[in-house]
């Protein structure tokens, strides 16, 4: 049913550090080899070692610079599915193939009934899926639920991928409706703020500012205007070396 | 956004159809169209099959075609799917009323209730593509106040235009009134057009690259490296980008092919009467639909999605 589900209590999501991000890809490249295999499997390529490589990823890594001059910042930004709490991407669906679960707030595509008419796509705001020209229909990020809840792996292992594999511990995991839980506290201590508010769709996830540098950046110098007999002598030599 | 054939076809082609079956409706309950049996059937058969064409085309741009049938299951949330009830709905009263008009005739109460009901379907689907554009917030170009009143009186014009040329050619020198209709149709709908380039061009983005990031606390932001060296699907569909220059030349294209002209072909022939209206107005209403899908491929061309922040694009276009 593509109509939203009264909201529970748990909102499954993921916290990103926009501090400690070092941009190095691993969570897409993870993402990449986890969901390839897993639930929203195959994530199709094509010429993936050729010119022109195309393919589906449900994770891309931006950077951007924030700022100018010496206290501009350079800043490492993943993008995913948000898992919006009133996701557009589902109630454009004619079919019932995008839907949002009501236990855990995650959003899915039924692979199975979803005609592949790309209208989710042109909903969400924020490119948070990417249609697969092979098989015809949808994909977009399954918060790894064949992880999360999956007892075959061990405790620790049921987390999404992407945060698995994050080598800064830049991303985080966690049920966002609780207000006790770490990514909570998390997201309340360091300000975490929502993509696009104006959007409306009141995404899930959030994203963690970069912190205020305790430095502020030196101002460069002028170069000081010489003078004296040293320096002549280095003029001199400037001269001759410069022949 | 990718201005795809079949999509295009589909809102032209479905448009004129859904059009002329709204007038053949209307005009017929006024009695103001002739009531032979070949007319009335052939007209409304003919609306019928450029609406189905338009139906047939969107089919094509699917992933899977043969899983269409499942779009009409979830009315109570998506446009797209009270789209695709209101197109099979209509084909109810208007197979009905074509059979009434053969069977019983064109001025029974059954054609004229019939024909009504047709109508009303038939502006009702137009409405809920309109409602398919306007409910998509990241594209500002579609989700607008203009749209819905653009999409209506565009499909009432180049209706109209076909179904005077259908009037005149079984009825030479009949057709005035409803040539008189189409051409004030005609203003109606360049001037609604006009007003809509207006507003898009006029109006602020929805979002900026400071929303879309959240970095805007930290000054202005830019992108320093796409994550990806070459384009994907999000660039193809939605990244698509008209020069401004080639934009305003197919504007007026669109305005004197679509609208200019067979606003004038149609004047012509109301002044010259039976001898060259069928030649005029067959013209004219040829003029509009193809006037009307270069109209509708800036429809798309010319919207931007809030996606193409993330990759650094400015809500503008190209100069």
């Amino acid at each position: 049913m593509t109509s939203i589900p009264t909201p529970g209590a748990k909102r499954l999501g993921l916290v990103i550090d926009l501090d400690t991000c070092v941009g190095c890809h691993a969570c897409a490249v993870n993402c990449k080899e986890w969901n390839t295999s897993g639930h929203a499997a195959p994530l199709t390529d094509f010429n993936p070692y050729q010119d022109h490589p195309d393919g589906v990823w449900l994770n891309r890594v931006h950077t951007y610079e924030a700022g100018t001059g010496p206290n501009s910042r350079t800043v490492h930004f993943p993008r995913s599915c948000l898992h919006c709490e009133d996701p557009p991407c589902v109630t454009v669906c004619p079919t019932g193939a995008s839907y949002k679960r009501a236990e855990d707030g995650i959003v899915l595509v039924n692979a199975e009934i979803c005609i592949g008419c790309k209208l989710c796509s042109w909903a969400c705001p924020y490119g948070a899926r990417e249609f697969d020209q092979d098989q015809g229909v949808m994909r977009k990020c399954t918060l790894c639920i064949d992880r999360i809840y999956n007892e075959n792996l061990p405790k620790q292992e049921r987390v999404p991928a992407c945060v698995a594999t994050c080598p800064a511990r830049a991303r985080h995991f966690g049920d966002l409706g609780d207000p006790d839980s770490a990514v909570s506290q998390l997201v309340a201590e360091r300000g975490g703020f929502d993509l696009m508010p104006e959007m409306g769709c009141k995404p899930v996830n959030k994203y963690l500012p970069p912190r205020r540098r305790a430095m502020a950046a030196p101002p460069v110098e002028a170069p000081r205007a010489a003078s004296g007999a040293g320096a002549s002598v280095l003029r001199w030599i400037d001269r001759v070396l410069s022949r | 956004m990718i201005p795809d054939f079949s999509v295009i076809l589909l809102t032209t082609a479905s448009g004129v159809g859904y059009g002329m079956l709204a007038w053949l409706g209307v005009l017929n309950a006024l009695r103001l169209l002739p009531s032979s049996p070949w007319f009335g059937v052939a007209a409304i058969l003919f609306a019928l099959a450029l609406s189905t064409i338009g139906l047939l085309a969107s089919t094509l741009h699917l992933g899977h075609p043969e899983r269409a049938w499942r779009s009409v299951s979830q009315w109570r949330s998506s446009w797209l799917s009270r789209e695709g009830i209101m197109a099979l709905v209509t084909y109810l009263p208007a197979l009905g009323f074509a059979a009434a008009w053969w069977f019983a005739g064109a001025a029974t109460g059954a054609a004229v209730v019939l024909g009504l009901l047709a109508a009303v379907c038939a502006l009702g689907t137009v409405a809920c593509q309109a409602m398919i554009y306007i409910t998509l917030k990241p594209i500002r170009q579609w989700c607008n106040r203009l749209v819905m009143p653009n999409l209506l009186v565009l499909a009432l014009f180049t209706g109209a235009a076909w179904l005077a040329a259908a009037v005149t050619l079984d009825d030479p020198g009949g057709s005035r009134l409803v040539a008189t209709i189409a051409a004030l149709f005609g203003v109606a709908a360049g001037a609604a057009k006009l007003a809509y380039w207006r507003q898009i061009d006029a109006a602020p983005p929805v979002a900026t690259i400071e929303s879309a990031t959240g970095l805007g606390a930290l000054g202005h932001v830019r992108m320093l490296e796409s994550p990806h060296t070459e384009e994907n699907y999000l660039l193809r569909e939605m990244g698509y980008t008209i020069a401004r220059k080639h934009a305003s030349r197919l504007r007026t294209i669109a305005l004197a092919v679509g609208f200019i002209a067979p606003v004038l072909l149609l004047l012509v022939g109301i002044a010259l009467r039976a001898a060259v209206d069928r030649i005029l107005l067959p013209l004219a209403a040829l003029a509009a639909v193809l006037g009307i899908y270069v109209e509708r491929w800036l429809f798309f061309a010319e919207a931007t999605h809030t996606v193409t922040l993330y990759y650094g694009r400015r809500d503008e276009r190209v100069t």
